[in-house]
C-alpha cells in the first residue's frame, strides 16, 4: 500500500515553489516601488533645478521675477533658526531624558510624563504651529520672529530628541555606573563624567536627525505667519526672517511656470543642507559610537 | 579607575587608559583627590538640586501638551460662542469666506482629509507590507543593508518637497491617464502621501516581523513549508499586532499631513466621494487661513483652532488605538 503518492506530492510541491517564486517577485516589486519613486523625485528636482543654481541665486533676495529670485534670506534665516532650535531642544531633550532614565522613580506622575511624550510625538506639526501662534507670537508677543519660530520648532522635535537621548543613555551599561559609585562618585558626578560622555555620540546623532526634520518643516512656520519675501538679513533673534521651506512653498505656489524651476533649485539647496546634516550624524555615529 | 582615568577612558577609549597608566606617576595622589572632592556641603546641595532642575525640564513636555490642549480648547470655545456647535459637527458645507451667511460645517473638511488618507492607505499598505515581507523574509543581509537606508532617506524628505512633486509631476502624469482630473485634486496628493508614509509602514512592520523568533520560522521550514508559507502563515500572524499598529500610526501621519495637501489638494472643501476635483483638508484650511490675512479676533481666525482641535482629536484617537493594539495584542515569546 502506498502511504505517499509521490507523483502528486511532486506536482504539489512544484506548484508551491512556483507560487513562492511569484510572490517573491511581487514583494520585490513592492520594494522597488519606493526606490523608483525616490529616484524619479531626485531626477526631476535635479534636472529642473540645477540650471538655476548660480552664484546670483545665493546672493539675491526673494523676488517677484523668477530670474532675479534668490535664496540668500531663506538660507541665512534657516541657519539662524537652527541656532535657536539646536541649543533649546537639545538642553530640554537631554535634560528630560536624564530625568526619566536616571532619576525618575516608577510612579504615576513619571508614567504620565512618558506617555505624554509618546503622544506628543504624534501631534501634527500644524497643531504645534497653532500653539506657537497663540503662546509665543501673541501671548509672549515675540511676533513672527526667529525666537518664536525657534521655540515652536524646538517643542515640535523635542519628543524625537528625548527618545533618542533616552536610548543612548540606556545603552550605557549599569556596571559602568556601579563602578563609578564604587569609586565614591555621587550620582551627578557619575552622570556628567561617566554616562553622558559615552552617551553623547548617540544623543548627537539623534539630535541632528531631529534638527534636520526641523529644517524641512514648513507647516508651523506658515501658521506662525513667517513672511516670505524679505529684503534684509536678520540682525538679532527678534528680527523677522524667512526660511528655506517657506521660500520653496511660496515659489511652488506661484502660477508662472518659471518659478517651478526656481522652486526646484530651492529644494536642491534644502536637500544639500539636509544631506550635510545627515552626513555629520552618520559620521558621528560611525566614528564615536562604542559598543560595550 | 580614578575619575580621571575614567574620563580618559571615555574620551579616548582603551588608548586613554594606557595613557593614564603611563602618566600614573604624574597623577595627583588619592589623598589630594579626596581632599578636593570632600567639599561635601556644596556637593550635597548640587545633588539635591539637580533632580529638581531636571524634573522642571522634563515638565516642559507636559506643559507643551497642556499648552496645546488649553489653547485649542479656549479658542474653540470662543468659536462655538459664535457658531452653534451642532452646525459645526453636522454641517456639510464649509464656506467661511462667504460675505453673507458663512457656513462652518466641518464634515466637508473631514471628507477631504479622509479621501486623501484613504487613497494614501491604499497605496502605502500593500507596498509597505510587501516591502516589509521582502526585507525581513527574502532579502539577503547585503540587500537589506542597501535598501533600509534608502527607505530612511525617503522618510526624511521634507513634506514640502513631496508637495512640489505631487503638484508638478504626479498631477500632470495622472492627467494624461485621467483627462478630467483637475489641477487640484484628491488623487495626486493621496498617492504622494501614500509614498510618504510607505517607509514608516515598511520599517515598523519589518521590525515587528524581525522580532518573530528564528526558531519558529525554522520549525515551519523543517515541516516542509516554502518561504512564502512561512511568511504568510507563521510570521505575518505573529507580527500582526505590530503591523496593524504601524498602519494606524501611518494613518495618523496621513491625517496630519499638511504641505502636500496644501500644495496639490486645492482649497475647495466638498462633501462628496469625488477624487478628481479640488478638495480641502483640515490641515490645508489652517494653512490657507494663516497664510492669508484673517484678522485677529474674527470668526475665521477662531475657526482654525476649532479645525485644529478636531484634527488633534483625530490623531490622538489614532495614536491611542495604535498604542493599545501594540500593547494588548503583542505575542510574547
Amino acid at each position: 500500500m502506498n502511504y505517499v503518492n509521490h507523483k502528486s506530492v511532486i506536482k504539489r510541491m512544484n506548484k508551491r515553489l512556483i507560487v513562492n517564486r511569484v510572490f517573491k517577485a511581487i514583494f520585490f516589486i513592492a520594494t522597488l516601488f519606493a526606490l523608483v519613486a525616490l529616484a524619479v523625485l531626485f531626477y526631476r528636482i535635479i534636472t529642473q533645478g540645477i540650471g538655476y543654481i548660480t552664484p546670483d541665486f545665493f546672493q539675491n533676495f526673494g523676488s517677484r521675477f523668477p530670474e532675479k529670485a534668490g535664496i540668500k534670506a531663506a538660507l541665512i534665516g534657516s541657519i539662524w533658526l537652527m541656532c535657536v532650535v539646536a541649543p533649546v531642544s537639545i538642553i530640554l531633550g537631554v535634560g528630560t531624558a536624564m530625568y526619566l532614565e536616571e532619576y525618575a522613580k516608577k510612579n504615576k506622575l513619571n508614567d504620565f510624563i512618558r506617555m505624554n511624550i509618546s503622544n506628543l510625538a504624534g501631534v501634527p506639526s500644524v497643531v504645534f504651529g497653532l500653539l506657537g501662534l497663540t503662546i509665543f507670537v501673541r501671548a509672549l508677543s515675540l511676533g513672527n520672529s526667529i525666537l518664536a519660530a525657534g521655540f515652536t520648532m524646538s517643542l515640535l522635535i523635542l519628543p524625537v530628541i528625548i527618545v533618542a537621548a533616552q536610548e543612548a543613555i540606556r545603552a550605557v551599561p549599569q556596571d559602568v555606573r556601579e563602578a563609578s559609585y564604587g569609586m565614591g562618585a555621587t550620582k551627578w558626578q557619575t552622570i556628567t563624567q561617566i554616562v553622558l560622555p559615552s552617551a553623547i555620540p548617540g544623543i548627537l546623532t539623534g539630535a541632528i536627525l531631529a534638527l534636520s526634520r526641523a529644517v524641512g518643516e514648513t507647516a508651523p512656520l506658515v501658521v506662525i505667519g513667517i513672511p516670505v519675501i524679505i529684503q534684509f538679513l536678520p540682525e538679532n533673534l527678534l528680527s523677522q526672517f524667512t526660511a528655506l521651506p517657506m521660500q520653496i512653498y511660496d515659489w511652488a505656489k506661484r502660477p508662472q511656470a518659471e518659478f517651478q524651476f526656481v522652486a526646484s533649485a530651492g529644494i536642491l539647496v534644502l536637500m544639500v543642507f539636509l544631506l550635510i546634516m545627515n552626513s555629520i550624524a552618520i559620521f558621528i555615529r560611525n566614528k564615536f559610537q562604542r559598543k560595550y | 579607575m580614578s575619575s580621571n582615568s575614567a574620563t580618559l577612558f571615555l574620551r579616548f577609549g582603551k588608548r586613554g587608559i594606557h595613557m593614564a597608566q603611563k602618566q600614573g606617576s604624574d597623577q595627583p595622589s588619592v589623598q589630594e583627590l579626596i581632599a578636593k572632592a570632600s567639599n561635601k556641603k556644596q556637593k550635597k546641595i548640587i545633588e539635591k538640586l539637580i533632580p529638581i532642575i531636571l524634573f522642571l525640564i522634563a515638565s516642559v513636555s507636559v506643559l507643551t501638551t497642556f499648552g496645546i490642549v488649553g489653547t485649542l480648547i479656549t479658542e474653540t470655545v470662543i468659536f462655538f460662542s459664535r457658531i452653534p456647535i451642532l452646525d459645526f459637527i453636522f454641517g456639510t458645507e464649509w464656506f467661511p469666506f462667504a460675505n453673507t451667511e458663512p457656513q462652518y460645517g466641518i464634515l466637508a473638511l473631514i471628507a477631504g482629509t479622509l479621501k486623501v488618507t484613504f487613497i494614501a492607505v491604499i497605496v502605502a499598505v500593500p507596498f509597505g507590507i510587501g516591502s516589509a515581507i521582502f526585507l525581513s523574509e527574502y532579502a539577503s543581509d547585503n540587500v537589506r543593508r542597501i535598501i533600509k537606508p534608502i527607505l530612511e532617506v525617503l522618510a526624511g524628505i521634507p513634506t514640502i518637497v513631496y508637495g512640489f512633486f505631487a503638484l508638478t509631476f504626479v498631477t500632470p502624469l495622472l492627467q494624461q491617464i485621467i483627462p478630467e482630473l483637475k489641477i487640484f485634486n484628491a488623487l495626486s496628493p493621496g498617492i504622494v502621501v501614500g509614498i510618504m508614509i510607505l517607509p514608516m509602514i515598511a520599517s515598523l512592520s519589518e521590525d515587528a516581523m524581525s522580532a518573530v523568533p528564528r526558531s519558529i520560522r525554522e520549525g515551519a521550514l523543517a515541516m516542509g513549508s516554502t518561504k512564502l508559507e512561512v511568511a504568510l502563515k507563521v510570521v505575518l500572524p505573529a507580527a500582526l499586532s505590530g503591523i496593524i499598529a504601524s498602519v494606524v500610526l501611518a494613518v495618523s501621519r496621513a491625517i496630519g499631513e499638511t504641505m502636500i495637501v496644501s500644495l496639490a489638494g486645492g482649497s475647495t472643501p466638498t462633501f462628496d466621494l469625488d477624487v478628481t476635483g479640488s478638495i480641502q483638508t483640515m490641515t490645508a484650511y489652517i494653512v490657507q487661513v494663516s497664510s492669508g490675512d484673517a484678522g485677529y479676533g474674527t470668526t475665521i481666525y477662531y475657526s482654525i483652532y476649532s479645525v485644529g482641535f478636531t484634527l488633534f482629536l483625530f490623531t490622538l484617537l489614532m495614536n491611542i488605538i495604535a498604542h493599545v493594539i501594540s500593547k494588548k495584542y503583542r505575542e510574547e515569546y
